[in-house]
C-alpha cells in the first residue's frame, strides 16, 4: 500500500481522535490540525455569559486533549487561527440570523466556510491531499454518474450528513470519513484500545461559541462588545387572521413551533408559526396551523445530481432531528427548488436546510427561505 | 528526516561547554549556596564567578547582577520593582509581553503607561521619549533589540534623554549579538535570558544599577542581596555564567559577521521570490535576526509546510492554544494585518552551517510557490 499524507482535523473529542489513531495504525502519514475559531474568554463575565468556559470547542481544555492524543499516537499536531474568518462566516450571519427572525445552523456555515474550505486548503498547503473528519457520513466515488455521493451513516442515530450537505464535488473528493462505518460504542472501543486519555469524554452536543445553548445571551453579550446595541425588533402578537393579541420585545426571542414564553393566555395552546421580519410580527396559531405541506430552498448545494430537470421523489429532513419525510422536489430557479410534502410537515423554520435523500444518498440540500 | 532548527530567537541549544560547566551541580556539588559548611562554600564560588561572568559581558560590577529565572521575570522585577500607584511609565508598542503584559497590569494598579509608536522600519524616535516625559515620569523601558524583526532601538539616545528617570531596556535578544555595555547605553537596569544565549532554559538576569532604589516582588531569605528570594539555581546559574563568557568571546572573534553573513545570503536568496520583502529593512538590525514577507499566504501555513519538511522558524506570537495571532509588532510598524500574517522569523545560532543555509534557500521558494498555488488570495491577486 502506497503511504498516503492525510490532515485530520481533530477537536479533542473522542470521534476525531479516534480517526487519527485509526489512520496512523494503518500507516498513513497522519497530520493532526486544529482550528481554533473562538475565544472561549471573549465574552465571558459579559452580559450574564458564564465566567469560567471549559469543555468547550475551541477551549484550551480540548486543545490540550488534542495534542496529548497526537504525542500518544505519534503525529505532527497544529492548531490553526481561524477566528476572524470564523466570526464573519459564521458568528456574525448567525447573529444577523436571528436578528432577522430566523433560526440559523452556524455548523453548517462553519463546515461550507472553515472546515471544508479553509481547513482543507491549509491541508493541502502542507502536503496532505486528503482531509479526514469524525463526522458520521460515508462519502464514495459513483462510476456510473461520475459524482462523489455523500451517504447517511451506518448508524443512523449518529447522522451528521444534515451538516455536511453544503460540501462540493471537489470537496467530497478530497474528504473522508473513516467513522461512517462504525457505531459509537464501537468508536469508543478503539479509542480505549488505542490508550486514548479521550476515551470517556462526553459528546459535546451544543453550538461550539454558545454556552448552555443560551443563544439570547450570547446575541446581547456579542452585540455589546462589538459596541452595537440590540435592535429594536419588538411588535405585535398576532394571529393568522391578523387579529393583535398581544405584544412582543424583539423577534430574535422566537422561534417557529415554539411554545413557551408568548405571554398571552388563551384556552387552548398557542405556538409561534411565522415571523415576518419586516413587521415585526410574530403570528401565532394552534398547534394545527404549524403544518405547512411546501417550502422553499434557497441556494441549493446538488450532490448525488448535477442537475434537476424533471420533479424528482426524495426525502427530506428539515432539522437535524428530523425523520426525513418523502416529497417531492422540483426545480423553481437558478439555485433554488420546491418541496412539496406528501404530508404536511410540523414546524418549516427559515434559516433551516432542508437535506434532499434517495435512501441513504444525499442528493443535496438547501436553506429553507 | 534532517532537521534544521531556524528559530533561535525562541530558544537556542544548550552548546555542549555550558553543559559541561552545569554537569558537577546536578551531582557532586549539591550545595545550597547559602549554606556556611563546605558544600554551601563550594556552589557559593560558583554563582559569584558565573556573576562576574555575568558582569563581563554586560559592563557592569558583579555586585549589580541580580540572577532571575528568566528574561520575564527579569522584566518584570524591572518594572513593578521601581514604578506603582501614581508614577508614569513610557515603554513603546512593541515590546516584547514579558514588558507589555507587565505595563498594562501597572495601569490596572493606577500607573500611567505612554505607549509610543514606532515607524515603519519597527524604530521608536527618541525625540518621542523626550517629549513623553512628564514630572510623574519614574521609569523607560524599551527594548534593545525587537524579538520578532531583529530591530535595534536607540537605546544610546533615549539613555541620554533619560537621565533624570529610570530606564530599563529588554536586551534578552540583543545580549550575545550585539555588544551590551550598560554605561555606554546609559541604562539602569537590563534584563537577559539564558537559553537566548545558548545557556540553559529557566535562568536570567536582571543588571540593577547601584543606588538604584528597586523594591522586590518576592519575599523570602536574603539572596541576591535580598533583591530576590529564593534559593539559586545553581547549575542554571553556571550555565548562564559560562553562555555569557562564550557570548562575549564570540563577539571578539567576529562570529556576529559570520551570522549576518549567513543572514544576508537567506535574505538576498528569499527576495528573489515574487512579492516578498524584509520587515524592519533599513533599520540596524542584531545580525541573526530576519523577518519576512510573503505576500498572500498565510505564514502560519508556511511554517507548518516547512516544519513537515525539517525546517523550523516561527511567525507571530503562539497564543495560549498554541494558534498564532497576528504580530502586534508588524502592527505597530503599520502593516496590514493580511500581510503580518504573511510574514515568518529565521533566527540563527552559532551552531548553525551554511550547509543549512542552502537547504532552507532551497526549500522556502518551492514551499512558498505550493502556498501560493493554492491560496485563493494569491489567484486572485495573479489574474488582475
Amino acid at each position: 500500500m502506497d503511504v498516503k499524507t492525510i490532515a485530520v482535523a481533530m477537536s479533542g473529542g473522542v470521534d476525531s481522535s479516534t480517526v487519527a489513531a485509526m489512520l496512523r495504525a494503518e500507516g498513513n502519514n497522519v497530520i493532526g490540525l486544529t482550528m481554533q475559531l473562538w475565544n472561549q474568554r471573549r465574552l465571558a463575565g459579559r452580559e450574564g455569559m458564564p465566567e469560567q468556559v471549559q469543555g468547550r470547542c475551541c477551549s484550551l481544555d480540548d486543545v490540550y486533549d488534542a495534542r496529548r492524543v497526537a504525542q500518544t499516537i505519534g503525529i505532527p499536531y497544529y492548531v490553526v487561527n481561524h477566528e476572524e474568518r470564523f466570526e464573519r462566516e459564521v458568528v456574525r450571519p448567525f447573529v444577523e440570523e436571528y436578528l432577522s427572525g430566523r433560526t440559523p445552523i452556524p455548523c453548517s456555515l462553519c463546515n461550507n466556510h472553515l472546515k471544508f474550505d479553509q481547513l482543507l486548503i491549509v491541508a493541502r498547503q502542507i502536503g496532505a491531499d486528503t482531509l479526514a473528519t469524525g463526522h458520521y457520513a460515508r462519502v464514495e466515488y459513483d462510476e456510473q454518474r461520475g459524482r462523489w455521493l455523500l451517504k447517511r451513516p451506518v448508524d443512523h442515530s449518529k447522522d451528521q450528513t444534515y451538516f455536511l450537505f453544503g460540501l462540493t464535488q471537489e470537496q467530497l473528493s478530497r474528504t473522508i470519513f473513516p467513522l461512517g462505518g462504525m457505531t459509537k460504542p464501537e468508536v469508543r472501543e478503539l479509542a480505549r484500545a488505542h490508550g486514548l486519555a479521550i476515551a470517556e469524554k462526553p459528546d459535546s452536543q451544543e453550538i461550539c461559541f454558545v454556552p448552555g445553548g443560551d443563544y439570547k445571551r450570547f446575541l446581547d453579550a456579542y452585540l455589546a462588545e462589538q459596541g452595537e446595541s440590540l435592535p429594536d425588533t419588538s411588535g405585535e402578537l398576532v394571529t393568522s387572521d391578523g387579529r393583535v393579541i398581544g405584544e412582543h420585545e424583539g423577534i430574535h426571542n422566537f422561534t417557529v413551533g415554539q411554545r413557551k414564553g408568548l405571554g398571552v393566555a388563551t384556552g387552548s395552546p398557542l405556538y409561534v408559526i411565522q415571523i415576518k421580519g419586516g413587521a415585526g410580527q410574530v403570528v401565532v396559531g394552534g398547534s394545527e396551523e404549524l403544518y405547512s405541506k411546501t417550502l422553499r430552498a434557497k441556494r441549493v448545494n446538488l450532490i448525488s445530481v448535477a442537475g434537476i430537470k424533471e420533479p424528482m421523489r426524495v426525502a427530506v429532513k428539515i432539522r437535524h432531528r428530523h425523520e426525513p419525510a418523502a416529497a417531492t422536489l422540483e426545480r423553481s430557479g437558478e439555485g433554488e427548488v420546491v418541496v412539496t410534502f406528501d404530508e404536511a410537515q410540523r414546524a418549516v423554520t427559515p434559516g433551516q436546510a432542508a437535506v434532499f435523500y434517495d435512501g441513504d444518498e444525499v442528493v443535496g440540500g438547501g436553506w429553507i427561505g | 528526516m534532517r532537521r534544521v532548527y531556524f528559530d533561535n530567537s525562541a530558544t537556542t541549544p544548550v552548546l555542549p561547554e555550558v553543559f559541561e560547566a552545569m554537569r558537577p551541580y546536578f551531582g557532586e556539588q549539591f550545595g545550597n549556596a547559602s549554606s556556611i559548611h563546605h558544600h554551601g562554600q563550594e556552589t557559593r564560588g560558583a554563582v559569584e564567578r558565573a556573576r562576574e561572568s555575568v558582569a563581563a559581558l554586560l559592563g557592569c560590577r558583579a555586585s549589580e547582577v541580580v540572577f532571575t529565572s528568566g528574561g520575564t521575570e527579569a522584566d518584570n522585577l524591572a518594572i513593578f520593582g521601581i514604578a506603582g500607584e501614581g508614577d508614569h511609565v513610557i515603554t513603546s508598542t512593541v515590546e516584547h509581553h514579558a514588558v507589555l503584559n507587565a505595563c498594562k497590569e501597572l495601569e490596572s494598579e493606577g500607573c500611567e503607561v505612554t505607549y509610543l509608536p514606532v515607524d515603519g522600519r519597527g524604530c521608536v524616535d527618541p525625540g518621542d521619549v523626550r517629549r513623553a516625559l512628564r514630572p510623574s515620569t519614574k521609569l523607560i523601558t524599551i527594548m534593545m533589540a525587537n524579538n520578532e524583526t531583529g530591530v535595534l532601538q536607540p537605546v544610546e539616545e533615549i539613555g541620554k534623554v533619560a537621565a533624570e528617570v529610570y530606564f530599563h531596556t529588554d536586551a534578552v535578544q540583543a545580549a550575545g549579538k550585539v555588544p551590551v555595555d550598560v554605561k555606554s547605553i546609559g541604562c539602569d537596569l537590563m534584563a537577559i535570558s539564558g537559553h537566548k544565549i545558548h545557556g540553559p532554559q529557566g535562568v536570567g538576569a536582571l543588571y540593577v544599577r547601584k543606588g538604584t532604589d528597586l523594591h522586590p516582588m518576592l519575599y523570602g531569605g536574603r539572596h541576591e542581596r535580598s533583591r530576590r528570594a529564593g534559593t539559586e539555581n545553581v547549575p542554571g546559574i553556571v550555565g548562564l555564567g559560562r553562555a555569557a563568557e562564550l557570548a562575549r568571546a564570540g563577539l571578539e572573534k567576529g562570529e556576529d559577521q559570520k551570522l549576518a553573513a549567513m543572514r544576508d545570503r537567506i535574505e538576498r536568496a528569499l527576495r528573489q521570490i515574487e512579492c516578498s520583502a524584509v520587515n524592519g529593512e533599513g533599520a540596524m538590525r542584531v545580525p541573526n535576526v530576519t523577518n519576512l514577507r510573503f505576500d498572500a499566504l498565510e505564514g502560519e501555513a508556511l511554517l507548518i509546510a516547512l516544519d513537515l519538511k525539517g525546517l523550523a522558524v516561527s511567525t507571530g506570537a503562539a497564543c495560549s492554544s498554541g494558534a498564532i495571532e497576528p504580530s502586534h509588532v508588524l502592527l505597530a510598524m503599520g502593516e496590514p494585518a493580511e500581510r503580518a500574517r504573511a510574514s515568518i522569523r529565521i533566527s540563527l545560532g552559532k551552531q548553525n552551517t551554511d550547509d543549512e543555509v542552502d537547504f532552507a534557500i532551497g526549500l522556502i521558494p518551492e514551499t512558498v510557490a505550493r502556498l501560493r498555488e493554492l491560496s485563493p488570495v494569491w489567484k486572485a491577486a495573479v489574474s488582475t
